[in-house]
C-alpha cells in the first residue's frame, strides 16, 4: 500500500488501516530520511505524527482522528478537511495546518510550535498553553470558538479572526481566559465584557502586538489565501491577565 | 486584626546549657528563635513555633525542648481545638485552609486491624538468613497464557513492556517545586541502588536527573507541566494522574513562592505565577477518553513502556478501576484517604476519599472477578509506614507499593504539615536555594536507600515464618491474613476471615 515514488516522497492510501499501522508507517518513513509523506483516505485514524521528532512535510487528505500531532516534535501537518479534538496535544514544537474546523482542546497545553485552523474551532481551544525562552506556541483561527478559549493560559500566543462571522462580528464564546496567568490573545471581532474570564484585562493595541499580529497573520494568510492588510484593517483586542497569581487569594495562609 | 490563635507550641531554652550559639536563629524558618541584641540574649517566640524540631535536633547543647501548649480550653469531643482554631483562621483570613502531608485524623487504619501468619509445627517456616528468598516484582500487563517452545525454555509469547523491581516499594510521585531538586536526586539515585523505582510528580524532570531515566516513573497530569518528546523517552514508565489521595478530585495549585528560575522553566510557566493543575485532565471526561491518552502515550513511545494511571480512592473506586485496566492501562495506582501532599485544602485531605486497605481489596476482587486481573498489575499509596503495612498490602493482592511520606521521614520530614508555605526547615518541601542544600543528595540516597534495605529484610523475614520463599506466593494470599477488631463487613469487603476461625 506505500508507494515510495522516491527517496523523498512516501505515499500512503490510509483506507482501512489501523491507526497503529499507519503510525508504525510514518516512523518507518521518517526514520528512512522521508522528506515528504502524503496520506491518502484518512478516516478517523488517531496520535498521526505523534512519534516524529524531525522536520517532515505530512499532508493528510480526509479527517484525520483526535490527537493529531500529540506530543509531536518536528513535522509540518498540512490538513486538507477537517481535525477533530485534541488537534496539537501537548505538541513541542512543528506546525499543524488545518483547512477547515478543528474540535475541542486544539493546542491543549501546547509547549511549542504552530496551529494555523482555517475555519471555526471546538470548546477550550488553547487551554494551558505554556511558554519558556525561545519556545512560544502559536494558535491562529480563522473562524471562531467555542467556550473557555485560552483557559489557564501560562503562556503562548492565541489569535481568534472571526473572519467568518458575518455583519453582526461578534463572538460567541462565554469564559474567554479563565484562569489565564500568562500569554496574550488577541481578538478580531467584537466581544462583550461579561464574556471574558474574570482574570483577563482587555488593553488596546501596541506597536509591538502588531508586530506579532502582522508575522503571524501573515503567516495565516499565505496558507490558506487571504489577503493579510484586510484581515490587519480590522480592529483587535488584546486580552491579558490580571494577575500572576488569579488564585493566590483563594487561601487563608 | 488581633488574633485569637493561642500558640500550638512552647519552647523551653535551658539557660544552664545554651551557649548563645544562634544556631537555632539560623535554622528556624518560621522566625521562632532570635538574637535580642540589647540584651544580647537568644530569645524564641513559642507562637510561631510549627513544632518540626530542626532546633531542637540541632543545638548544639541540647538546651531547646519543644513541647505542646497546654490548652486549657474546657473539655469538648465535639469543639476540639483544632475545630476552634480553623473557624478562628476562616474568621481571621476569610480563605481556604490549606495544609500539607496526609490526612491526620483517626479514621480506622485497617493495617493495625489485620495480623499476618506463621508456620508451626505443619509447615517448616525458612530462615531467610541462610535460604533463597525472592522478592522480584514485574510490573506490566500479564498476558492471558504464555506458550512455551517445546522442549527449550523459550518462550514463544510477546510479553507486553514489563518492569522488574528488586524490592516492591517505590517512591511516591512527588513533584519538583514542592519538593526540592535535591529530594529529586536523593529518591532517583536511592531508587538506582536498590533497583526500584521513583516517581517525578506532575512538575517535571531537572535534565541533570535524565541519567537515572531506568529508575524514573514520569508522570503526565492536567497541568501536563514538564512533558515533552525527551521526558517520555527516557522514562521506564509513564504515569497518568487522574488524582491524589490527599485531594481527590480537585487540582493543585503550586504557590507562586515556590515557582523559582529552575522550577519555571521545567514547567514552562513564567516565574513567579502559581502553577494551576486543572481538577481534569481536560482531554478525559470518560474511560474512551482515558484510553485515548493511555494509547497517545504508548504512540509517543512505540510501545515500549508500560503506562500507569493513578487515581484516588474513591467509593467507586473498583468500577472505575475495571475500566482504567480496560482502557489499557498497565498498572493501576490508587491512593487511599491519608496519601500526602504538598499543599491541599484541609477540608477535602480531611473528608474526601476512602481508606486504602478498602480501595484494594475491592479492586482486587473486581478485577478477579471479572477476570482481568492479570490485565493490569496493582500499585497502592497513601499511608504505608513500614515492612509490616507493606506484606498486608501485598498479601490483599497488591503488587508493589510507593511510599511517600515514609521516604520524607527518612529524609528529615517530621510531619509539621507546613509544606504549602515552602518554608520547609529540613530543606524537603522547598524550593528556596538556600534550604534546599540542607539535603544533601549523598546523605539522602544512602539514607532512602537503608530505609528500603531495611524493609527488604524484615519482608524476607516476613514470608519465611509463613514458609513462603517468594513474595509472589504472599501476592493475593488473603489466606495470610486475619482480622482483628473489625465488624462483618469490614471483613468481608477486605476478603479476609476473623482471627481464630
Amino acid at each position: 500500500m506505500a508507494k515510495k515514488v522516491d527517496n523523498q516522497v512516501v505515499k500512503i492510501d490510509a483506507k482501512g488501516v489501523f491507526y497503529r499501522e499507519l503510525n508504525a508507517r510514518l516512523r518507518d518513513a521518517v526514520s528512512n530520511g522521508t522528506q515528504k509523506i502524503e496520506l491518502r483516505n484518512v478516516y478517523g485514524q488517531r496520535y498521526i505524527g505523534t512519534d516524529l521528532d524531525r522536520v517532515v512535510e505530512i499532508e493528510i487528505f480526509g479527517t484525520p482522528g483526535n490527537d493529531l500531532g500529540a506530543f509531536m516534535d518536528g513535522p509540518r501537518i498540512t490538513v486538507h478537511g477537517n481535525a477533530q479534538d485534541g488537534c496539537g496535544n501537548t505538541m513541542n514544537s512543528g506546525e499543524i495546518i488545518v483547512q477547515g474546523h478543528a474540535g475541542d482542546i486544539i493546542g491543549l497545553s501546547a509547549r511549542g510550535g504552530k496551529i494555523f485552523v482555517r475555519e471555526d474551532v471546538g470548546y477550550r481551544a488553547g487551554i494551558h498553553m505554556k511558554e519558556c525562552r525561545d519556545k512560544k506556541p502559536v494558535l491562529v483561527i480563522g473562524g471562531t470558538a467555542q467556550d473557555f478559549l485560552g483557559e489557564y493560559m501560562a503562556g503562548g500566543i492565541l489569535i481568534l479572526l472571526g473572519l467568518n462571522l458575518g455583519k453582526e462580528g461578534r463572538h460567541r464564546a462565554n469564559f474567554i481566559g479563565t484562569g489565564m496567568h500568562g500569554g496574550v490573545i488577541y481578538l478580531r471581532g467584537s466581544i462583550e465584557g461579561y464574556q471574558l474570564g474574570r482574570e483577563v484585562g482587555v488593553a488596546e493595541l501596541e506597536e509591538e502586538d502588531y508586530q506579532v499580529l502582522q508575522e503571524f497573520i501573515g503567516e495565516f494568510a499565505s496558507h490558506f489565501s487571504y489577503d493579510a492588510e484586510e484581515i490587519l484593517k480590522h480592529k483587535f483586542t488584546k486580552l491579558y491577565p490580571l494577575w500572576l497569581r488569579p488564585y493566590g487569594r483563594l487561601y487563608a495562609y | 486584626m488581633k488574633t485569637y490563635l493561642p500558640p500550638k507550641f512552647t519552647i523551653e531554652r535551658d539557660p544552664e546549657r545554651c551557649i548563645q550559639c544562634q544556631v537555632c536563629v539560623n535554622q528556624c524558618t518560621f522566625d521562632v528563635h532570635y538574637y535580642d541584641a540589647e540584651d544580647d540574649e537568644v530569645r524564641s517566640r513559642g507562637e510561631n513555633c510549627v513544632g518540626c524540631h530542626r532546633c531542637v535536633l540541632f543545638c548544639p547543647a541540647r538546651a531547646l525542648t519543644v513541647i505542646r501548649n497546654p490548652l486549657d480550653y474546657r473539655e469538648n469531643y465535639n469543639w476540639h481545638p483544632e475545630v476552634i482554631e480553623d473557624i478562628i483562621k476562616q474568621s481571621e483570613t476569610g480563605g481556604v485552609l490549606l495544609t500539607g502531608m496526609g490526612n491526620d485524623k483517626s479514621y480506622r487504619i485497617y493495617w493495625d486491624h489485620l495480623v499476618l501468619n506463621a508456620s508451626q509445627v505443619t509447615n517448616p517456616s525458612i530462615d531467610p538468613l541462610r535460604e533463597p528468598m525472592e522478592l522480584t516484582t514485574y510490573l506490566g500487563r500479564k498476558p492471558d497464557r504464555v506458550q512455551i517452545e517445546q522442549n527449550s525454555t523459550t518462550l514463544m509469547t510477546e510479553l507486553p513492556p514489563q518492569v522488574r523491581l528488586e524490592v516492591p516499594v517505590m517512591f511516591a510521585a512527588m513533584s519538583y517545586g514542592a519538593v526540592s531538586i535535591n529530594v529529586h536526586e536523593s529518591l532517583a539515585r536511592a531508587a538506582t541502588e536498590m533497583g526500584t523505582l521513583w516517581n517525578t510528580g506532575e512538575g517535571g524532570l531537572h535534565p541533570k536527573l535524565y541519567k537515572y531515566g531506568n529508575n524514573t516513573i514520569v508522570q503526565v497530569a492536567s497541568g501536563r507541566f514538564g512533558v515533552n518528546p525527551e521526558y517520555l523517552d527516557v522514562a521506564r514508565v509513564i504515569e497518568i494522574k487522574i488524582g491524589q489521595g490527599a485531594k481527590p478530585g480537585i487540582g493543585g495549585h503550586l504557590p507562586g513562592e515556590k515557582v523559582s528560575a529552575d522550577v519555571s522553566m521545567t514547567r514552562m510557566i513564567p516565574q513567579g505565577t502559581d502553577a494551576l493543575s486543572p481538577a481534569p485532565q481536560h482531554d478525559i471526561y470518560s474511560i474512551e477518553d482515558l484510553a485515548q491518552l493511555v494509547y497517545a502515550l504508548k504512540e509517543a513511545t512505540n510501545y515500549t513502556k508500560p503506562i500507569t494511571v493513578k487515581i484516588a480512592a474513591v467509593h467507586n473506586s473498583a468500577a472505575i478501576a475495571s475500566g482504567m485496566v480496560q482502557a489499557g492501562a498497565d498498572i493501576i495506582v490508587l491512593d487511599g484517604i491519608r496519601g500526602a501532599t504538598g499543599a491541599a485544602p484541609k477540608i477535602i485531605r480531611d473528608n474526601v476519599g476512602i481508606p486504602i486497605e478498602m480501595a484494594l481489596s475491592s479492586v482486587d476482587s473486581r478485577l478477579r472477578q471479572e477476570g482481568i486481573r492479570n490485565q493490569a498489575s496493582i500499585v497502592v499509596s497513601g499511608g504505608i509506614r513500614n515492612s509490616g503495612d507493606v506484606a498486608k498490602a501485598i498479601a490483599l493482592g497488591a503488587d508493589a507499593v510507593y511510599i511517600g511520606t515514609a521516604a520524607l521521614v527518612a529524609l528529615g520530614c517530621t510531619l509539621c504539615q507546613q509544606c504549602h508555605t515552602g518554608r520547609c526547615a529540613w530543606g524537603i518541601c522547598t524550593t528556596d536555594p538556600a534550604l534546599t542544600k540542607r539535603v544533601n543528595p549523598d546523605i539522602g540516597a544512602r539514607r532512602l536507600a537503608n530505609l528500603l534495605r531495611g524493609w527488604s529484610l524484615e519482608l524476607k523475614d516476613i514470608l519465611g515464618g509463613m514458609g513462603i520463599n517468594a513474595l509472589e506466593s504472599l501476592r493475593g494470599n488473603r489466606m495470610q491474613l486475619r482480622g482483628v477488631g473489625l465488624t462483618d463487613t469490614e471483613l468481608e469487603i477486605l476478603g479476609v476471615r476473623m482471627a481464630g476461625s
